[in-house]
């Protein structure tokens, strides 16, 4: 199994040498515009903050997988963990401030040794959607497992998966050999207790994001096409389909550059920029927390290590007012999120 | 020399053609952009059209243009080859179908 870049000590594996990158080449030569000087240039001084509604909690970097596009750098090989205390902190948070939806992201989150009670914990607090955003293969990757689709079904959790394609070559070329196998027979499972069927308030999403160095086109075309052939050859239901642009850091970053697509990735991105995506990327809405308790405005900025402009960027010491003020952290990674239809967590946005 | 007559970064600089003509540049970007629309073919279908005449017209733009174009599409590798076959198939039908031409040329021509 291929290791993290932090396990390869890759020279990428450092934040620093990730944003430098960032923010050299074209970037620095002004031959292509930085993030900044691209909102300018459309009359958008700065992105700020619109509401609160997404608390988004990155429990930690295990992973049974090691995908080749991983924007965590996650593996078998990292232990970062989110403490109990700092779930408690988070709890509090949820029970203090109006929060919509609790996210639960990682790695693979279910291999935190605590994540049942925390999803137990979360739902007593009255959010009213959790998501947990789950590969799949960790449901087939140990028999302590095999019970998740069902205690997902007790606590209504809204389940989101990547599915890179519905095909296997593509599949298992980014998520690696047998992936795709075992993730149609985990759809299965969860199909099985409800998810993602006509009838049933469970919800089953995908996310498809591309395989390579370009860029997914249009969502509803898309979903068509993954809907038809999974049903037609699996005979599997989900809900919706999200594509998700790939942003330039961490192990796609070492891709696209080991690759030579860099430089014509940057381009394409800052081609497809979309004023309109811009209003509404996923940090005016959300807030991502580290397995530290450490908090950033998305899960990209926290691999990168920008923390979120506030006094204490701690959930411990969340202040309403200070944070609806914040200037958000932006550099030439946001331009995946501005592309074409846009890109969140939760798909296209425009 | 290391001038050559196709240079990739021209592609991008394609709109520039507006500069010396504008009325008649934006009259052909707006019919080429209303043409890749869905319509009652899809864009996907659209597509691979685009990436096989890319082939028969031998524009290299355009095959680095459709091809990363239907791989965003989610078109599979094997699609896109059958795609240039239909258009390799058309264009050598298109130099074999003059044979009959040849032929009776020759009949006329011979006792
Ligand atoms: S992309 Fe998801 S499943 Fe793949 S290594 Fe990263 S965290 Fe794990
Ligand atoms: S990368 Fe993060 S900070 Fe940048 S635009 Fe996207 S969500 Fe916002």
């Amino acid at each position: 199994m291929a290791k993290s870049l932090q396990a390869r000590k890759s020279e990428l594996s450092d934040q620093e040498m990730q944003l430098k990158i960032l923010s050299g080449g074209a970037f620095e030569t002004g031959e292509l515009p930085t993030f900044k000087a691209q909102l300018s240039k459309h009359k958008i001084q700065t992105l700020r903050p619109k509401t609160f509604s997404i608390l988004q909690l990155n429990i930690g970097y295990m992973c049974n997988q090691v995908c080749s596009h991983c924007h965590v750098d996650a593996g078998p090989d990292r232990k970062e963990m989110m403490t109990r205390k700092t779930m408690e902190e988070c709890l509090n948070v949820m029970k203090e401030f109006t929060i919509e939806t609790v996210d639960l992201t990682g790695g693979a989150p279910e291999m935190h040794p605590d994540f049942e009670w925390f999803v137990e914990q979360i739902r007593l607090t009255g959010v009213s959607e959790i998501i947990v955003r789950s590969n799949l293969t960790i449901i087939l990757a140990n028999k302590k497992y095999h019970q998740l689709p069902g205690f997902f079904a007790k606590h209504s959790v809204h389940v989101i998966s990547s599915l890179p394609f519905y095909k296997k070559n593509k599949t298992d070329s980014q998520r690696g050999k047998g992936v795709f196998d075992t993730s149609i027979t985990a759809i299965k499972m969860l199909n099985k207790v409800g998810y993602g069927q006509a009838n049933s308030n469970l919800k089953l999403d995908l996310v498809y994001n591309p395989s390579g160095a370009f860029l997914p086109s249009d969502q509803v075309a898309l979903e068509r096409d993954f809907k038809k052939a999974l049903k037609t050859d699996f005979d599997i239901d989900f809900n919706q389909l999200f594509t998700i642009t790939n942003l330039p850091i961490s192990r796609f970053l070492d891709y696209l550059i080991a690759s030579e697509n860099y430089e014509e990735y940057m381009q394409s991105l800052v081609d497809a920029f979309n004023p309109t995506a811009a209003e509404d990327v996923m940090c005016t809405n959300t807030l991502s927390v580290s397995w530290e308790g450490k908090i950033f405005d998305c899960d990209f900025n926290q691999m990168l290590g920008l923390k979120s402009a506030v006094k204490n960027p701690h959930i411990s010491q969340l202040n309403q007012n200070e944070l609806m003020q914040r200037e958000l952290q932006l550099s030439q990674h946001c331009y995946g999120c501005t592309a074409g239809a846009g890109s969140s967590c939760q798909g296209s946005i425009a | 020399m290391d001038k050559q007559y196709y240079t990739p970064k021209d592609l991008k600089n394609f709109s520039n053609i507006t500069e010396w003509n504008k009325e008649l540049g934006d009259k052909f970007f707006d019919y080429y952009n209303s043409v890749f629309k869905e319509g009652h073919l899809s864009a996907r279908e659209k597509s691979l059209i685009a990436l096989a005449v890319s082939h028969v017209v031998h524009c290299p733009y355009c095959i680095d243009a459709y091809t990363k174009d239907s791989l965003q599409r989610g078109i599979e590798k094997e699609e896109m080859m059958e795609a240039v076959h239909v258009g390799a198939a058309i264009k050598s039908g298109a130099v074999l179908v003059h044979g009959v031409q040849m032929m009776n040329r020759h009949d006329q021509l011979s006792m």
